[in-house]
């Protein structure tokens, strides 16, 4: 089966400046895949071009084996959009902006049972105007899915939810993807590609920098991983410095960090201090996120 | 056509609920009318010469303010609104053909100006004895120029129009001389000479003569069709080009 999306050096100018520089990726039927990276990375700007919503630009994309420019229409048809920057019209109550949407499609679905599904069906007869923002942002994901689409485009479905609302629209995401489509997911948060993601590809300054699974980036930086115990007198950092899945040792403000990618690493240390008899107070695991990856990659704090 | 359908019901819902519009185009016309009838209109006995009183011709002159207001008010102000929040471009992201979207509101729209002339019709023939030496076929023909061609003016004021302000500023700019100057609210030959050339260059002038020259002989005052004619073409090409949906 050809992936749903192909881009092939793809290269977005506006004028002179170059928001998206030569990114190729291939996304498989199936997949949540992520695109992240900071604000202005040219997220936005990718993937509003890959789904025919901006042009000129340079390379070739494929979605759905289509053309986005030139079989626009023809594709719309077939994928879900959520925009990061749009509203509907104000007055409008929530039913009546199905009812509309639902005129745009040769095929849509009953909206109900997507309103009952994304819980805004006690919301239905509410002016969008009167809705929360995540009420609002669930009725922009209903809307994405009217026509049934094959992929679905979120960007930056959760900026400005409190986490509980985060957490629940994550839920969504997943159910998303359960009913067999393809998601293309764009955020600023890694911790939501961490997630959600099958795999990633990070973006900074319109490159890619990195394209894999999660796991697959957090493995690829090094010493990262590892457990934390509180210092004791009788800690003895030479002999944890000795062990053959041990890579650093360090000790500050009264926390010994231990790092180490070995899979063993937290039996072979938990081992050596109970050997020893060397307390282990406040023993946790340290888990690198793809903050540290992309701190890793980039040199650079990921801004909020 | 189901999609065409839907739209326009999404319209005329915005419309009602939109009670700044509805005063605007509906409700001030028809005060505007009651209040110069009782003001001016002195049982709309004949002017010295004429057949024909100040009601008379009051009514096919307000025609004026109400494409203006639709034109220079509604359309551009809510299309920039539409535009600047982002609506626009959300719609114009699924498969409808976008330019369904401005045919229906163009229909609410007009469908709105016809009865808002209608409600001055009525309240002219039953509270102020209005006679109509015309035909109405002919008066609708006119006035769906008219509407045209102001909405024409209306989509070029909105396409070029940076913001929401600068729409609404644009428009009031063109509107209020109109309102003043045109015919449309005092009567254009009670004005001196000077301002009556300068009412000439001003399109709700032309809106103004032809449907006076409809009701009050059934004569077409073809010079300012033709203005008219030329402002839709003009104004229908330029913003079909430049109308901008981000
Ligand atoms: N329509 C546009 N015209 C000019 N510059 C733009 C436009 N859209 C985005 N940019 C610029 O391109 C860069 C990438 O923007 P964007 O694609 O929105 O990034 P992201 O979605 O990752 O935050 C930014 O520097 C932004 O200012
Ligand atoms: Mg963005």
């Amino acid at each position: 089966m050809p992936p749903v999306i192909t881009v092939q050096h793809l290269t977005k100018r506006y004028g002179s400046f170059v928001a998206v520089d030569d990114i190729s990726f291939a996304v498989q039927q199936g997949e949540i895949f992520g695109i992240v990276g900071p604000n202005g990375a040219g997220k936005t700007s990718a993937v509003e071009t890959i789904m025919g919503l901006r042009w000129p630009f340079e390379g070739t994309v494929r979605v759905l084996e289509m053309d986005p420019h030139q079989q626009r229409k023809e594709l719309a048809e077939r994928i879900g959009i959520q925009l990061q920057e749009a509203e509907l019209p104000h007055r409008l109550k929530v039913w009546e902006l199905m009812e509309l949407f639902s005129g745009f499609y040769r095929k849509s679905i009953p909206y109900p049972p997507l309103l009952e599904t994304w819980g805004i069906w006690e919301k239905r007869n509410s002016r969008f105007e009167e809705l929360s923002g995540g009420q609002k942002q669930r009725v922009f994901i209903a809307l994405s899915l009217l026509n049934d689409p094959e992929v679905v485009f979120l960007d930056e479905l959760t900026t400005g939810l409190d986490p509980q609302a985060r957490k629940q629209t994550w839920a969504m995401v997943e159910q998303i993807r359960a009913q067999g489509k393809t998601v293309v997911l764009v955020t600023h948060f890694m911790e939501e590609a961490q997630t959600l993601c099958d795999r990633v590809a990070i973006i900074d300054g319109g490159k890619i920098i990195a394209l894999d699974t999660p796991q697959g980036l957090l493995n690829s930086i090094d010493g990262q991983s590892g457990l934390m115990i509180e210092n004791s007198p009788e800690m003895d950092m030479a002999l944890l410095q000795a062990l053959p899945t041990v890579e650093r040792v360090e000790l500050s403000n009264g926390v010994v960090s231990i790092y180490g990618n070995a899979d063993n690493l937290v039996s072979s240390v938990v081992l050596a201090l109970e050997q020893h008899r060397i307390p282990m107070r406040n023993l946790r695991t340290v888990q690198p996120s793809l903050d540290d990856v992309f701190i890793t990659l980039t040199g650079k704090a990921l801004r909020d | 056509m189901k999609t065409y359908r839907k739209l326009v019901v999404a319209h005329a819902k915005l419309f009602l609920r939109e009670p700044i519009a509805l005063f605007f185009t509906i409700a001030f016309p028809a005060l505007l009318l009651t209040l110069l009838g009782i003001v001016f209109g002195h049982g709309n006995v004949p002017y010295p010469g004429e057949d024909f009183g100040y009601i008379d011709q009051q009514v096919p002159a307000l025609a004026g303010i109400i494409v203006g207001t639709i034109a220079l008010h509604s359309i551009p102000v809510i299309t920039a609104n539409n535009r600047e929040r982002g609506i626009l471009r959300r719609l114009k992201a699924s498969p409808m053909p976008a330019w369904q979207w401005i045919a229906a509101e163009i229909s609410v729209n007009f469908v709105v100006a016809v009865l808002s002339l209608v409600l001055l019709i009525i309240i002219a023939t039953y509270a102020f004895g209005m006679r109509f030496a015309g035909s109405w076929g002919a008066v609708l023909i006119g006035f769906t120029l008219s509407a045209f061609s102001f909405m024409a003016l209306g989509y070029l004021v909105a396409s070029l129009a940076p913001t929401p302000r600068v729409a609404t500023a644009a428009g009031q700019i063109l509107y209020m001389p109109m309102f003043m100057l045109s015919g449309a609210a005092i009567p254009l030959m009670l004005m001196p000479d000077g301002v009556q050339s300068v009412a000439r260059w001003l399109p709700m002038t032309h809106v103004v003569i032809v449907l006076q020259s409809l009701w009050l002989g059934g004569e077409w005052a073809m010079r300012s069709i033709w203005v008219l004619v030329a402002m839709l073409a003009v104004g229908g090409v330029l913003s079909a080009r430049l109308f901008r949906w981000e």
